[in-house]
C-alpha cells in the first residue's frame, strides 16, 4: 500500500477517543495506580475491619470478613457474566446452571460421595484412608472452570443461533434443567449422582500442604478448615480469584476477541461480513462467562463445605443480572461496584437494616423478606435516572444516551 | 463454465421468497481486475444479488464459484475470508466504535490471536496487534481518513462514513470487493471524490471491483462492464456503451415506447 503524504499530521486530540486508545494500548498508569492500591486496600482488608467495625454510626453495616468470601465470590460470578451480556450482548438468564456444575464438580471430585471408589491427589487436611474422590481443591477449581466450559459449548452451540428475546428463554430453559437434574439426580440408573435433595457435603478444603507449610513454618496453613484464620484464607483466596477474573476480563475485552464481541453486539450482519464467525465468537463469550461462573462455584463450595440444590435457584441468575445492570453492562469496575453492593445487601446489608430499624425506630419492619422486591426497585429507579449504572462503560453510555436523544427528537434512524 | 479468467462466476443463480422470484435464473460473472456494475431499476434484485454472493442469503437454486471455489450458501465470514469484502447500502459501520476500530474488526479473519494468547499478552499478540494497528491507520490514511483514526465513526461526516466502510472492507484484503451504492445520498463534489477513489483502487491494488449503482455517470464513466437486471432478470450485459443503446434498457427504466420516441 503506498501512501505518499508522509507527513504525519498533529493527533486530533478529542478527549474521549485520546482516553479510549490509552486505554487499549494497556499504558494507563492512573489506571494501574488505582487498581494497585485497592487491591492492597483489599488485601488488608481483615486487619483493619475490626476498626471499622467500631466507628460509631457506620460500624454495624461494615460486614465481616466472611460475609466478604460470599460477595467477593457473587462478584466473580457477575464479572463472568458480563463478558456474556455485557461485551457481547447475549441475553443469559441462566447462569447459575454454571454455578452449579461448578459446585457439583467440588462435590464430585472433593468428598466422600463417591464411596466405591478410593483416589486421593493433593487432599489436605483429611486423613489418606477416607473413601470417595480427593482431589486437591486448587485441581479442582481448575477443572470445574474447564467442566463449565465444555457444558457452555454445548449449551451454546445450539442456543446462541437465537436472538434477543429466544436466547433469553431458552437459556433460563436451561438454568432450570440443571438445578432440577441436580434435585433429582440421586437415582440415574440406580447411581446417586448427586444425593438429590440432601446436597453434597462435607467437601473438602482447600490448603497449602504440608510441605509448603512446613516449609513457612505454619505460616501458610496445612489446610484453611484447621486453621485459625480460616475465613481469612478463604477471603484472601476470593480475592486473588477476584483479581484472576478482572485480569482476563479486561485483557479480553481490548483483544481481538473482544472487538469481535462489541462488533456483533453493534451489528451481527456487518461483523460477519468483516469475517467474524458468528457461532463461534458467541460461543466463546458463552463459555468463557461459564468458565467463571464454574470456578467461582466450585470454591464457594468448598467454602461452604457442601453443595446443596437450593442455592441454585433462578433468582440467583436474576440476581447476578442485577449486579451487571446495576454496575453498568460492559464495564469491569462498574459491575464489582454493583456485585459488591448487591452482594453485600442480600448477605447481610438488609438484614442489619432490619434490626437497626427495630432497634433504633422501633419498626418491626425485615428488609430481607423483601429482598427481591428492593433489587427491583434499584434496578428500576437506576433505569429511570442512570440506565448506563453506577459506572459506565464510555461505549453503553453512547449507546444509550444518544441513541435516546437523536431518535426521540429527530425520528431519524441512523 | 468458469473461465480462468473470472474471479466470479454465478450460474442459474435463483432467490425465490415464498412465491415471489426476486432473482431469477441469472448467469453472471466479474473477471478479474475489472469493475462490473449491477444497474437495474428500485426492486429489480440487485442487492438480493449481493446477499448470495457473501452469504447473507442462500441461494433457492444454482452455484456460486469465487476463485473456482463453490461459495454457494456458505456462511458470509468465511466467504470473506476467502476474499470478498463488501459495504452496505445503507451505512453499516460499528457506530460506537471509532474508526480505527472498526477497520481493525475488519482485519478479524486475519488476524490470529487466541484466547489464551490475548490473556497473557503474549509478545506474538503484542507484535500483531501492534502491525494491525499500523495498517489500520495506513488504510484509513490510503481512504482519505487521515486524522480520523480516533473519531467515533456515528461522528463522521456522511461521505466519510462512506470511506470508512470502504476502508473496513479493504481490510479484510479482499480480492473482489462488492459495493452496494456506495455514492448514494453524496453530492455531486463528493460522488466525484469517491470515483476517483474507486479508479485509484482498481490501478493499485490487485482488486476486482462489482458494484451496484444507480448514478448513471458514475456507472458509465467507470465500469468495464455493465450488467442489468430488471424483474430479477438479467435482461442485458455488455459494455456501458453498448448497455446504454439497448432497448430492453431504456424500455425497463423509461417504460414501454420510450426506445422507439
Amino acid at each position: 500500500m503506498t501512501e505518499p503524504h508522509k507527513a504525519e499530521q498533529p493527533r486530533r486530540d478529542g478527549g474521549l477517543g485520546r482516553d479510549l486508545n490509552a486505554r487499549l494500548q494497556g499504558i494507563d498508569p492512573l489506571g494501574w495506580a488505582l487498581t494497585l492500591t485497592i487491591a492492597v486496600l483489599a488485601f488488608l482488608y481483615p486487619f483493619y475491619v475490626e476498626f471499622l467495625q467500631d466507628v460509631p454510626l457506620i460500624g454495624d453495616f461494615i460486614p465481616g470478613v466472611g460475609s466478604m468470601v460470599v460477595m467477593l465470590v457473587f462478584t466473580v460470578m457477575a464479572v463472568g457474566l458480563n463478558i456474556v451480556v455485557g461485551y457481547a450482548g447475549l441475553l443469559d438468564l441462566g447462569y447459575v446452571a454454571f454455578y452449579a456444575a461448578g459446585a457439583y464438580m467440588a462435590a464430585w471430585l472433593a468428598s466422600q460421595q463417591f464411596e466405591q471408589w478410593h483416589f486421593h491427589l493433593g487432599s489436605v487436611g483429611i486423613s489418606k484412608e477416607l473413601s470417595g474422590l480427593h482431589l486437591s481443591i486448587w485441581i479442582v477449581v481448575v477443572l470445574a472452570g474447564v467442566f463449565t466450559t465444555a457444558v457452555g459449548i454445548l449449551i451454546g452451540l445450539p442456543t446462541l443461533r437465537l436472538r434477543g428475546d429466544y436466547l433469553a428463554i431458552v437459556t433460563l430453559g436451561f438454568g432450570e434443567i440443571i438445578p432440577q437434574f441436580v434435585r433429582n439426580g440421586d437415582n440415574v440408573f440406580g447411581f446417586d449422582l448427586t444425593h438429590g435433595t440432601f446436597g453434597i457435603s462435607p467437601i473438602d478444603s482447600p490448603g497449602f500442604g504440608k510441605t509448603l507449610s512446613d516449609a513457612t513454618n505454619e505460616l501458610l496453613p496445612l489446610s484453611y478448615q484447621q486453621s485459625f484464620d480460616r475465613a481469612r484464607w478463604f477471603f484472601w483466596t476470593a480475592v486473588v480469584l477476584l483479581l484472576i477474573t478482572v485480569f482476563c476480563s479486561v485483557r479480553l475485552r481490548d483483544s481481538r476477541l473482544g472487538r469481535a464481541w462489541i462488533a456483533i453486539r453493534e451489528d451481527e450482519t456487518a461483523a460477519a461480513a468483516m469475517g467474524i464467525p458468528l457461532m463461534r465468537t458467541k460461543t466463546w463469550a458463552y463459555a468463557i462467562g461459564a468458565f467463571f461462573g464454574g470456578v467461582a462455584g466450585a470454591f464457594y463450595a468448598s467454602f461452604k463445605a457442601g453443595a446443596f440444590p437450593a442455592d441454585f435457584y433462578f433468582n440467583i441468575s436474576v440476581f447476578l443480572l442485577c449486579m451487571v445492570i446495576l454496575g453498568g453492562l460492559g464495564s469491569v469496575w462498574g459491575v464489582i461496584v454493583g456485585g459488591m453492593v448487591l452482594g453485600y445487601l442480600n448477605v447481610e446489608g438488609l438484614a442489619t437494616i432490619g434490626t437497626k430499624l427495630q432497634q433504633d425506630a422501633g419498626l418491626n419492619f425485615e428488609p430481607s423478606k423483601y429482598q427481591f422486591g428492593i433489587y427491583g426497585l434499584i434496578i428500576v429507579v437506576m433505569m429511570l435516572f442512570r440506565p448506563t449504572g453506577l459506572i459506565s462503560e464510555r461505549r453503553h453510555k453512547r449507546e444509550i444516551e444518544e441513541g435516546v436523544q437523536d431518535e426521540s427528537l429527530y425520528g431519524t434512524s441512523k | 463454465m468458469s473461465a480462468a479468467d473470472d474471479i466470479l462466476t454465478a450460474s442459474d443463480v435463483r432467490k425465490e421468497f415464498g412465491g415471489l422470484v426476486a432473482v431469477n435464473d441469472v448467469d453472471f460473472s466479474v473477471p478479474r481486475g475489472a469493475i462490473v456494475s449491477l444497474i437495474g431499476p428500485n426492486g429489480a434484485g440487485k442487492t438480493t444479488f449481493f446477499n448470495m454472493l457473501t452469504g447473507v442469503y442462500k441461494p433457492t437454486g444454482g452455484r456460486i464459484e469465487f476463485a473456482d471455489i463453490d461459495v454457494t450458501g456458505k456462511p458470509p465470514h468465511a466467504i470473506t475470508e476467502l476474499g470478498v469484502g463488501r459495504t452496505f447500502q445503507n451505512i453499516r459501520l460499528f457506530q460506537h466504535m471509532t474508526a480505527l476500530e472498526n477497520v481493525l474488526v475488519g482485519m478479524h479473519a486475519r488476524l490470529s490471536s487466541g484466547i489464551i494468547g490475548s490473556i497473557l499478552r503474549t509478545p506474538g499478540v503484542r507484535r500483531e496487534e501492534r502491525g494491525a494497528r499500523e495498517r489500520a491507520r495506513e488504510l484509513l490514511r490510503y481512504s482519505g481518513l487521515r486524522g480520523r483514526d480516533d473519531e467515533l465513526a456515528r461522528n463522521l461526516p456522511y461521505g466519510d462514513q462512506r470511506r470508512l466502510e470502504v476502508a473496513r472492507a479493504l481490510a479484510t484484503e479482499p480480492k473482489l470487493l462488492l459495493l452496494d451504492e456506495p455514492t448514494a445520498g453524496m453530492n455531486p463534489r463528493e460522488t466525484a471524490a469517491f470515483t476517483d477513489f474507486v479508479g485509484k483502487l482498481r490501478a493499485e491494488q490487485e482488486l476486482s471491483i462489482l458494484m451496484i449503482e444507480h448514478d448513471m455517470k458514475v456507472v458509465m464513466g467507470i465500469s468495464d462492464r455493465v450488467t442489468v437486471l430488471d424483474y430479477g432478470e438479467k435482461i442485458a450485459e455488455g459494455s456501458p456503451t453498448e448497455v446504454q443503446r439497448d432497448e430492453r434498457v431504456i424500455e425497463a427504466y423509461l417504460g414501454a415506447g420510450a426506445a422507439s420516441a
